[in-house]
């Protein structure tokens, strides 16, 4: 429901700014062109699109994503060790990052909710630090290959698509970093 | 040398080699993906229509305008450029609502601009906030999420500050 207030409001808020600085017209005749765009746009970046996600599935039938699960495991041992002391929470979350890093967002989330559920046992509905911890991890992206951004650029005629590469890996560390922290911070001074 | 250049045509090459080396059938598993991104995009094209024609509406209204200029002074002092105000407010509440208007700002700008690239690099390094928080927290049965908002909105923030510093720092522009 939340989207169709968005929506709603993106649409009243055009209308009706548009009537009072005179607008109007630009806006009936922006509606068309958005949503050819929107077409244009998703034609001109599907070759792009099915062509990285072959290449993630070759990964995943190679077994990638198993290795990378293995490498993940001391890490989040250190993050999160109540979690990991029970195995299958362990695999279900390591199996979670890695997924995420591939940018397999359809492996990863009934990976990290099958986490989440584990680690909710016992809670009483109320999130434990390692659960916050978690779910930060979630909301900040950790692709490795952002191939729907690198889809669109290239649809658009960029030089290189993936010349943001080094930029996105970097604001995506500070942005972890950060949300970590945050989360570390909180946890102490947090009342409840 | 751009490394990036030859990141593609290298990957390419071996991911099929360390395929092939271990008998995977390459060929199959890259049709078998392709049609998981066509399901994608399937998936997003209704989404991005609704949306896209939104973000258009608001654009030619001038109502992005007064955005930008609203929020243009304490953007300007976190480093991020204020053409990308719509960005971030849409940002954590919707992840089609992002590409409509991230692919917008690249299509208004140029793809290779500063803007473009911040724009790229801002959906790049972040995810839908709110969607996951509620998918997390849901599923787990969890009533009270604690801090777990404030913290990932002020990774969100950080993504964003460090997008804009990111691309001035390796394309040294803006």
């Amino acid at each position: 429901m939340a989207m169709a207030w968005i929506w709603t409001g993106m649409v009243v808020l055009s209308v009706g700014y548009g009537i009072y600085a005179g607008t109007i017209d630009a806006v009936g005749a922006a509606a068309m062109e958005g949503a050819a765009a929107a077409v244009e746009l998703c034609l001109s970046m599907a070759g792009i699109m099915c062509l990285w996600n072959g290449v993630m599935s070759v990964m995943r039938s190679c077994g990638l994503t198993e290795s990378l699960s293995r490498l993940f495991r001391p890490v989040l041992g250190r993050l999160l060790p109540n979690a990991c002391r029970d195995e299958e929470t362990l695999s279900a979350l390591s199996g979670n990052v890695s997924a995420n890093l591939l940018g397999l967002g359809n492996a990863a989330t009934p990976l990290g909710i099958k986490a989440a559920q584990r680690m909710a046992v016992g809670c009483g509905g109320k999130a434990s630090d390692e659960l916050c911890l978690l779910v930060v991890l979630n909301t900040a992206s950790i692709q490795l290959l952002p191939t729907t951004v690198a889809g669109v650029r290239s649809a658009l005629g960029a030089e290189n698509a993936f010349d943001i590469l080094p930029a996105v890996w970097l604001a995506s560390v500070i942005s972890v970093a950060v949300g970590l922290l945050a989360a570390r911070l909180l946890a102490r001074l947090w009342r409840d | 040398m751009d490394f990036s250049a030859y990141l593609v045509p290298l990957l390419l090459a071996f991911v099929a080699l360390f395929g092939v080396s271990r008998r995977v059938d390459v060929y199959n598993a890259l049709a078998q993906g392709a049609e998981e991104g066509l399901r994608i995009l399937l998936r997003i094209l209704p989404a991005l229509v609704g949306l896209m024609t939104a973000v258009h509406m608001l654009r030619a209204s001038g109502v992005t305008e007064v955005l930008e200029k609203l929020l243009a002074p304490a953007l300007e002092a976190l480093g991020i450029p204020p053409e990308t105000a719509a960005l971030l407010l849409i940002r954590p509440v919707s992840g089609s609502g992002a590409l409509a208007i991230g692919s917008e700002l690249m299509a208004t700008h140029g793809p290779d601009s500063y803007i473009g690239r911040v724009a790229a690099v801002m959906l790049g390094s972040t995810e839908t906030t709110f969607y996951t928080i509620a998918v997390y927290f849901g599923s787990a049965g969890i009533r009270r999420t604690r801090y777990a908002i404030p913290a990932a909105l002020a990774a969100d923030l950080a993504g964003f500050m460090a997008a804009a510093f990111a691309v001035r720092l390796i394309f040294s522009a803006g």
